[in-house]
């Protein structure tokens, strides 16, 4: 049952075969086993979950059930959820319980998925290993000596270890995404302003957006439909009209479902950097997929070199400005001594957030300080407009764009803690999708395998015009449909 | 050496709007601490502003009225800063591109003991939309700091002059035609205890004559006109001995203190914040399309300066008549009562501006709480045209309708002061005079023409002041040529 699609579930849960508070029993006890070696989750309450699980039995048995009643999803801690401790990863708010629901938890409430738990993150979604968080590392699932990707790094080993049938993420630079190349699961960040921010923790508002993490496009078709709508209380939320992402996913029986689709591959995503054993992989994708009729269209994204130091300097000005609310008066961690309230502002601070925080609060003053501004925020914000043309033009040759979704498989853990800009380089296909607001996913497309005999898995990006999930979805899910990598799971944790 | 004061003014008005300028919450004054302070209000983390469109529509309303340019777009930014009273560490405001341009107001200055009265321009650099903080609140509880978010969020406009003012009555001036002004197109209550309306004025001087601007110093919140005007006077006399006696002077931001009637610096320049300004990520630029103008303007009561140009057409009043009976809706809305019951314009006004005027304001009344209404003015306007009583008198009839004594009639009935218009009568009151003073009626023959007047005098005074002076004049002329 572990192991099953989010479809399989429903119709399980339909059918009566399982109820609600049996399967998120089933997954707190595997959570139970398994989470103090994965570290996936920050809080549970084994409690608020069941009792959902029991309405939503109610619900089925009333005939109401919708596509995700009754299933137990795992809750990135970004997201508040009102009367649960919302961390974000952070001693800042080790003992914050959120007083409200944030979009994304009231949506799946709404319909009746159960809330798993909150899960594990790096402080603040600040890092691209998970190794930044408060409450410990979360250890990857396929080698727990090598970390899972961040920030959504608890998500990602709870969907990948199979502790929770589908999980939320966010994605800032490539949070969703990295993550599910390096566990081996789907992952998708939505068009910029698809799902609703409300309630979700700032860390660079006009980047930041979430997701659905699960194990098949399918799934994060049927988590999508939930997660998407406008949303007035977000001034950035779009207004248009609601569509359906499974339409057409079980419609794909030809031999050739992807004839006619235009793949591009930017030269850029192909050079230096990328690991030459998952360049091997992702080739052998791409293969794959002109086997299923798509066709290759060789493309250039001449500004991508440029993405980092952009959103670098773009991401800490809006987080250091978003994390200024963290100041010791009215919740969160306040420092037990102090003379005075500069004194108790810096302590407050100085204790509450970690070391890569930090970093990006000094460098987002830094950048938009008088004297400063120009020469760093607005010059970005200029070389980010160009990164969005280059896609533009881009997808005037194709429909989707594809490539590595990270460098690398899974490093270890402790490996680049001690260099940010390595770090960093984590993120070099991910991010210039988040400058420009586009929707962008990484399926599972095969292992590299370690000298230590493990499979490391590896994800195919796919990246799509704005709102043109329904395709990405498709496209990936036609590849589902003749591999089996997604169905992959980690043993002997 | 001759000195100039500079001055520009930057005030706070509070929009009268139901939910503040980024959510839900009330905006009502006087609520129990932190009752009106929603998730936005206290920065939780996650939640996001949304804007208020009626505070939008106050802004276009204003930059309507003064015939300012309104941009298609404008930008929220985040004014970033650490205050206990900010809770989001930072406060939304708009910083390069606001949603009100240049535009002027026109003001009256009052006549003073050197000047006559006098209209002048003042050029209004911008206004912007801005939410307010929280409040601070020291001694509620023993050694400790009080905040209450209640004020949190709640919607401002600020509106920025250029430094056009060249003394503290200019200032002041602006400061209550704008206070007036707002409250005319209804987008503020003008309650300048309760801090809706709050000004910041910048002071320098400079050697009379010179171009250059000296250095600034910004006098914060001043919540009274009389404070304003007091806080200025003190400024620029100390300015003005500082450098006469060598000293500089250093840009800060001061206080006034009503107490002492000084101003005091409360930080300098070297002090003050790198506020870091940057769009606001969670806000779309603001758009107002002319299709949104129009339907403000629907919605625009008659401006003052449009009222000012029909009472000089219709009513043929002085250009400085009309600013002053538009210097407030209430007494434009009292003169016109006035008319429209029956006075004539002119005498309405003078009256209006007159006496009506002069008894609000020893009795700190607003023309709303006059206890003579405009058709009781009316009423006693004509009797003075008709004849009935005389000017003199009838100020004495006005003393006693606004102590509340009755009607115009009844008042100069019980007062006896009813004009005798009756040409017997006052002739044998002149003849009565004459006789009496043949040796004025000597030096008048004599050429004296003075002595005219003296025997007016006295048939005034034979009368009782009750003859016609009108009627008084003709016969004494007809009888000492006769």
């Amino acid at each position: 049952m572990i192991n099953s699609s989010l479809k399989q579930l429903s119709t399980a849960l339909a059918a009566k075969q399982v109820s609600s508070v049996e399967l998120t029993q089933a997954y707190l006890d595997r959570i139970d086993a398994l989470n103090p070696h994965i570290n996936a989750y920050i809080t549970l309450d084994p409690a608020k979950s069941l009792a959902q699980a029991q309405a939503a039995d109610a619900k089925i048995a009333a005939g109401e059930a919708q596509p995700l009643t009754g299933i137990p999803l795992a809750q990135k801690d970004i997201f508040c959820a009102n009367g649960w401790r919302t961390t974000c990863g952070s001693k800042m708010l080790e003992t914050f319980i959120a007083p409200y629901d944030a979009h994304v938890i009231s949506q799946f409430d709404a319909v009746g998925a159960v809330n798993l738990g909150k899960t594990n993150m790096d402080e603040f979604a600040m890092g691209s290993s998970n190794e930044t968080s408060y409450f410990g590392g979360v250890k990857n699932p396929w080698d727990t000596t090598r970390v899972p990707g961040g920030s959504s790094g608890g998500s990602a080993a709870a969907v990948a270890a199979r502790l929770c049938a589908a999980a939320t993420g966010t994605d800032t630079g490539g949070s969703i995404r990295q993550p599910a190349s390096l566990c081996g699961f789907t992952g998708l960040k939505p068009t910029y302003g698809l799902v609703s921010r409300f309630g979700m923790i700032a860390f660079a508002s006009s980047l930041d957006q979430a997701g659905p993490m699960a194990k098949s496009a399918e799934d994060c078709a049927m988590m999508l439909n939930v997660m998407a709508g406008f949303d007035s209380r977000d001034s950035t939320s779009v207004q248009r009209e609601k569509e359906d992402y499974t339409r057409g996913l079980a419609a794909m029986q030809a031999d050739k479902p992807l004839q006619g689709l235009r793949i591009g591959l930017p030269k850029e995503y192909f050079a230096d950097g990328l690991n030459a054993e998952v360049a091997k992989v992702i080739e052998t994708a791409i293969a794959q997929y002109q086997a299923l009729g798509a066709q290759i269209v060789e493309i250039s994204l001449p500004n991508n070199n440029l993405s980092i130091p952009v959103y670098y300097v773009l991401a800490p000005a809006e987080a250091s400005s978003n994390l200024s609310r963290y100041d010791g008066v009215r919740y969160g961690h306040r420092a037990a001594d102090y003379t005075d309230l500069l004194d108790m502002y810096m302590k407050s601070r100085a204790e509450g957030f970690g070391a890569e925080v930090k970093r990006r609060i000094l460098i987002g003053t830094y950048v938009l300080s008088a004297g400063y501004y120009d020469a760093y925020y607005l010059k970005a914000q200029q070389i980010r407009r160009l990164i969005a043309q280059d896609f533009t033009e881009a997808f005037k040759h194709c429909d989707v764009i594809m490539g590595p979704a990270a460098p690398s498989t899974a490093f270890k853990v402790g490996e680049k803690t001690n260099d940010p800009v390595a770090m960093y380089l984590e993120d070099l296909y991910t991010i210039a999708v988040n400058l420009a607001g586009l929707p962008g996913m990484s399926i599972p497309a095969g292992f590299v395998h370690t000298t230590e005999g493990k499979a490391l898995p590896v994800g195919l990006q796919i990246i799509g015009n704005y709102f043109d999930e329904a395709r990405m979805l498709n496209v990936g899910h036609a590849y589902q449909q003749v591999t089996d990598w997604h169905t992959r799971m980690p043993e002997g944790i | 050496m001759q000195w100039e004061v500079v001055i520009g003014l930057e005030t706070h008005v509070q929009l009268q709007t139901k939910s503040k300028q980024f959510s839900g919450a009330s905006t009502t004054y006087g609520a129990a601490p932190n009752t009106q302070a929603c998730e936005v209000s206290i920065a939780l983390p996650g939640v996001l502003p949304v804007l208020n469109k009626q505070a939008v529509d106050c802004a276009i309303k204003f930059g309507l009225a003064i015939d300012a340019d309104i941009p298609p777009i404008s930008v929220f930014s985040r004014k970033n800063y650490f205050y206990p009273d900010l809770p989001k560490g930072y406060q939304i405001s708009q910083f390069e591109l606001p949603v009100v341009g240049k535009g002027t107001v026109t003001i009256l200055v009052p006549a003073s003991k050197n000047t006559e009265a006098y209209e002048k321009v003042i050029n209004i650099t911008r206004a912007h939309l801005e939410e307010d903080a929280g409040k601070s609140v020291h001694g509620a509880v023993e050694g400790m700091s009080g905040i209450d978010l209640n004020r949190a969020g709640t919607p401002l406009l600020e509106i920025v002059t250029e430094p056009d003012m060249r003394s503290a009555a200019e200032a002041v001036a602006y400061a209550k035609k704008l206070h007036e002004l707002v409250q005319w197109i209804g987008i503020c209550d003008g309650n300048m205890q309760e801090g809706s309306f709050r000004c910041d004025v910048n002071v320098s001087v400079r050697p009379k004559g010179t171009e250059k601007f000296g250095t600034r110093r910004e006098i914060k919140n001043l919540n009274s006109f009389k404070f304003m005007l007091q806080a200025i006077e003190y400024e620029t006399q100390w300015q003005i001995e500082t450098l006469e006696d060598g000293g500089t002077i250093q840009q800060a931001t001061v206080l006034f203190n009503p107490d002492t009637g000084e101003t005091r610096a409360m930080r300098s320049k070297e002090e003050a914040n790198d506020y870091r300004y940057f769009p606001d990520p969670d806000l779309l630029p603001l758009a107002v399309t002319a299709a949104d103008k129009a339907r403000v303007m629907a919605d625009m009561p008659m401006l003052p300066q449009a009222l000012q140009a029909q009472f000089v057409r219709d009513y043929a009043l002085s250009s400085y008549d009309a600013n002053a009976l538009t210097s407030s809706k209430a007494i434009a809305d009292y003169f016109i009562a006035t008319v429209q019951a029956g006075a004539e314009p002119k005498q309405a006004a003078n009256w209006v501006m007159g006496a009506v005027s002069a008894k609000l304001n020893a009795e700190e009344k607003s023309i709303l709480d006059s206890p003579l209404s405009a058709t009781q003015l009316a009423a006693l306007l004509k009797r003075i045209s008709d004849g009935t009583i005389s000017n003199n008198a009838a100020k004495q009839v006005f003393e006693a309708m606004w102590a509340g004594e009755g009607e115009v009639d009844a008042i100069i009935d019980a007062k006896g002061l009813k004009q005798v218009s009756d040409t017997g009568a006052i002739a044998a009151i002149i003849d009565g005079v004459l006789a009496a003073n043949p040796a004025m009626v000597a030096e008048f023959k004599a050429g004296k023409e003075k002595a005219f007047n003296a025997l007016v005098g006295q048939c005034m005074k034979a009368s009782q002041g009750k003859a016609n002076p009108a009627q008084v004049n003709e016969l004494l002329k007809q009888k000492l040529s006769a």
